[in-house]
């Protein structure tokens, strides 16, 4: 027969300041691992739902990100012309040739300057990512000097707003508009006519990706097993959208560092979880050994034990997770293998809130499990007489 | 006082597993207190090196990726107060496959006449040095790089280019040692110069350019004067000691301040409420005792200071414990990649050996004095009648 669990929560209803003391502990641990968890899951889900599936993104061969590749505009010539690529509005092939290009402004997080990432691109490009809306102000017009910000860069860069001017290589460029890119990567990019931009670093041949969209799916495969056998074009060709999936390893040294931060923790709130189940079994002798009087085996002693750390470290687990909650949907931003700031809300989803539940579970059956050991041991009598 | 410290440490062990238990708990807290606040110094509290102080790096104000033209390099060594100036280029490039992350290592273009005046701390054999020196497609590795790829002196390495269309057949002429960490490849950056069939705009341009100034004295003076000969030019520049600069790739990464200290913060709480909770459950089963203590005609001021002493006697254990594992830990930091040259030397500083012990005493003292004040001001009667 088991002991109830009632008898288990009141017990540690009884010695609430121990009980929220050691699950502050637990919960302090669960929300340093959650917090991690909450932040890699933000920044892959901006990088997960950028890029359209029938996309395919052109870079030179060896090229990791488009801001090492360097595109020129015969190859772009030659890359329209293949067969399997939809038609614009206009009739033309979908393709955009485009640059990337940095500017360094002070951020909310970073005074000292962030990255920020400045694309320049063909009107096909606009047409392409038709999950961009204006949220004010207008378009840049070719010919012109002028930026259109993702949100985010305008939410976190105080330099960069609508009619301010920003410097760029030679001339000051002006914000004309703020665009809302669902929650894609371009969020945290400033978009500008790719032929001014070209001019204004003086690469007006050496520019940096080309996007081309596919008819179907089935072309897509076809597309980029062309491209990458043309050895005369010399490229590497991979769906838009796995190209962001392997940029969403940016995040791996915030990972590494939170999980091992919440490692060294870990064991050290097992500790003290330990330390907690030991003084209830040193002061409940007396209880443990009227229950072994009362017919209760030393299986359900142990179990009983082991399920108040459980119900302890349960409790901790819901802690550390009140603890995490505010933070979901705040934004931050890190600069990873793009060399730009990639901004992104974090994210506490319920699978994440689960698997601190799971954490704190193993913490407490950790430190109970010599405490309860300990008690299921006790002589009948010898615990009867202790003091 | 002296003759209550038997009374602190028969205290103290009375409970041995617990005491011992809450020494690991705290051990495991601290070591990680130790380590973010070693680093937090490394990064942003330390000294300069000497060396290191003498150096600057110039870019372009507006971003890194953007280039400065060709004839800034004279400029800048005919500033005053300049005494070496050499590109810095980061040449990225391909080793082996470029899907695997574990082959990449930082390749610079540098001036390699130069680069020992201006990288004092690098170390290797003179004829090394001599010979790499003397072939235009040498290069030298750092003792990391030669370790974990298997380069050695006389090999041959090929990196393919990415950012430059162009390939670096390589003689690997020596392996460096340098207290800046040592997971780069540096070659003439004059091979890539003397490309013809590069266009200019890779072969006449720079993105960084690292200095070497007379005095540390004269920094400023210096940053102002290169910055202000190109701010009517349409290339503007951005100069910077060299540990700023390199401070600022780490920021960019992140807000690594904030992180440091949140993980400082959650890990001192953690201490308080373990060292909290040890101090409450060892005061609760000893009432009686300090009613008899009482009778005996100890002090509430006495009593008082027993169990805060015995509190802080175990966060001191803890605090040895945590430096000893944090010291560990750091060891393991240094064989990794460095971020930084400050990462790459990471080591717990004496101040920050202070500090840990420090907390771990006010934490102690904190934690402590709740339950160290109610012993001390109960009534002898409900002591002694008190039963647990």
């Amino acid at each position: 027969m088991a002991i109830p669990l009632t008898y288990n929560l009141r017990n540690l209803a009884v010695r609430k300041g121990t009980t929220l003391m050691t699950a502050l502990g637990i919960g302090l641990t669960v929300a340093v691992m959650l917090t991690t968890m909450a932040l890699v899951a933000g920044l892959q889900g901006v990088f997960s739902e950028t890029g359209n599936p029938l996309h395919v993104l052109v870079m030179r061969k060896g090229s990791t990100s488009e801001l090492v590749s360097t595109v020129t505009r015969p190859l772009f010539q030659e890359v329209k012309m293949k067969a399997g690529i939809a038609k614009s509005k206009s009739g033309d092939p979908l393709a955009s040739l485009e640059m990337i290009e940095m500017v360094n402004l002070p951020s909310v997080d970073n005074p000292d300057g962030s990255n920020i990432t400045i694309r320049g691109l063909l009107p096909a490009g606009l047409e392409m990512r038709d999950y961009i809306r204006l949220q004010s102000g207008r378009w840049f017009q070719p010919g012109k000097p002028e930026l259109v910000i993702g949100k985010s860069v305008a939410a976190r860069f105080p330099d960069a707003q609508i009619g301010r001017k920003i410097r760029l290589a030679r001339n000051d460029w002006e914000v004309v508009g703020v665009m809302d890119a669902a929650n894609t990567a371009a969020n945290s990019e400033m978009f500008a006519d790719l032929n001014q931009l070209a001019a204004e670093s003086n690469r007006t041949e050496a520019l940096s990706s080309i996007l081309i969209r596919a008819v179907d799916p089935v072309a897509v495969a076809a597309l980029v097993q062309n491209l990458e056998s043309d050895r005369k074009l010399n490229v590497f060709a991979q769906t838009e959208a796995a190209y962001y999936e392997s940029q969403s390893s940016s995040g791996a040294l915030f990972e590494y560092l939170g999980m091992f931060v919440a490692a060294i923790m870990a064991v050290g709130s097992a500790f003290a979880a330990m330390n907690t189940m030991y003084a209830a079994v040193a002061r409940r002798a007396k209880e443990i050994g009227t229950l072994r009087v009362l017919g209760f085996s030393r299986t359900a002693i142990l179990t009983s034990f082991l399920v108040e750390s459980l119900a302890l470290a349960f409790a901790g687990g819901l802690l550390g997770i009140l603890l995490v909650l505010p933070l979901n949907g705040v934004t931050t931003g890190i600069t990873g293998n793009t060399f730009s700031e990639v901004a992104f809300h974090f994210r506490v989803t319920p699978p994440i809130m689960l698997k601190g539940i799971l954490f704190a579970l193993v913490l407490g059956a950790v430190g109970g499990l010599f405490p309860a050991g300990n008690a299921a041991r006790k002589e009948i009598l010898a615990a009867l007489r202790e003091a | 006082m002296g003759r209550y410290a038997s009374l602190v440490w028969k205290n103290a062990i009375r409970n041995r597993r617990r005491t011992l238990l809450t020494i690991t708990s705290l051990g495991f807290s601290l070591c990680l207190l130790g380590l973010m606040m070693a680093i937090y110094y490394a990064l942003y509290l330390s000294d300069t090196p000497p060396a290191q102080a003498l150096r600057l790096a110039t870019r372009n104000k507006v971003s890194i990726t953007l280039p400065m033209p060709g004839y800034y390099l004279q400029r800048i060594e005919k500033t005053p107060g300049v005494r070496e100036a050499m590109p810095w280029q980061w040449f990225q490039g391909v080793y082996k496959d470029e899907r695997d992350p574990n082959n990449f290592f930082a390749r610079f273009g540098v001036d390699a006449k130069k680069l020992f005046l201006i990288q004092s701390e690098i170390r290797l054999p003179e004829e090394q040095k001599q010979a790499f020196i003397a072939d235009r497609r040498g290069c030298i590795i750092g003792k990391k790089v030669s370790e974990k790829h298997g380069l050695r002196v006389g090999d041959r390495l090929t990196i393919k280019g990415d950012i430059y269309p162009m390939d670096l057949e390589l003689n690997i002429h020596g392996v460096y040692d340098s207290t800046m960490g040592s997971d780069t490849l540096f070659f003439h950056w004059d091979y890539v110069k003397e490309n013809r069939s590069l266009p200019k705009e890779y072969t006449d341009v720079y993105s960084s350019i690292s200095i070497l100034v007379e005095t540390p004295e004269s920094v400023p003076t210096v940053i102002a004067a290169i910055d202000d000969q190109f701010r009517s030019s349409s290339v503007q520049t951005r100069t910077e000691t060299e540990r700023a600069f390199a401070l600022g790739f780490l920021n960019m990464m992140g807000n690594i301040k904030a992180i440091l200290l949140s993980v400082c913060a959650a890990v001192t709480f953690t201490i308080l409420l373990v060292s909290a909770n040890t101090m409450a459950m060892s005061v609760r089963e000893r009432v009686r005792e300090v009613g008899i203590l009482k009778t005996l005609g100890f002090k509430p001021g006495a009593i008082l200071g027993i169990v805060l002493c015995e509190s802080m006697l175990i966060a001191a254990l803890g605090a040895v414990v945590g430096y000893g594992l944090a010291t560990v830990l750091c060891g393991m930091i240094r064989q990794g990649p460095a971020f930084s040259s400050e990462i790459a030397n990471l080591s717990i500083q004496p101040f920050v050996m202070v500090a840990m012990l420090l907390s771990a005493l006010a934490i102690a003292l904190l934690s402590a004095f709740v339950p160290a004040w109610t012993a001390s001001r109960v009534p002898i009667l409900d002591a002694l009648r008190h039963s647990d």
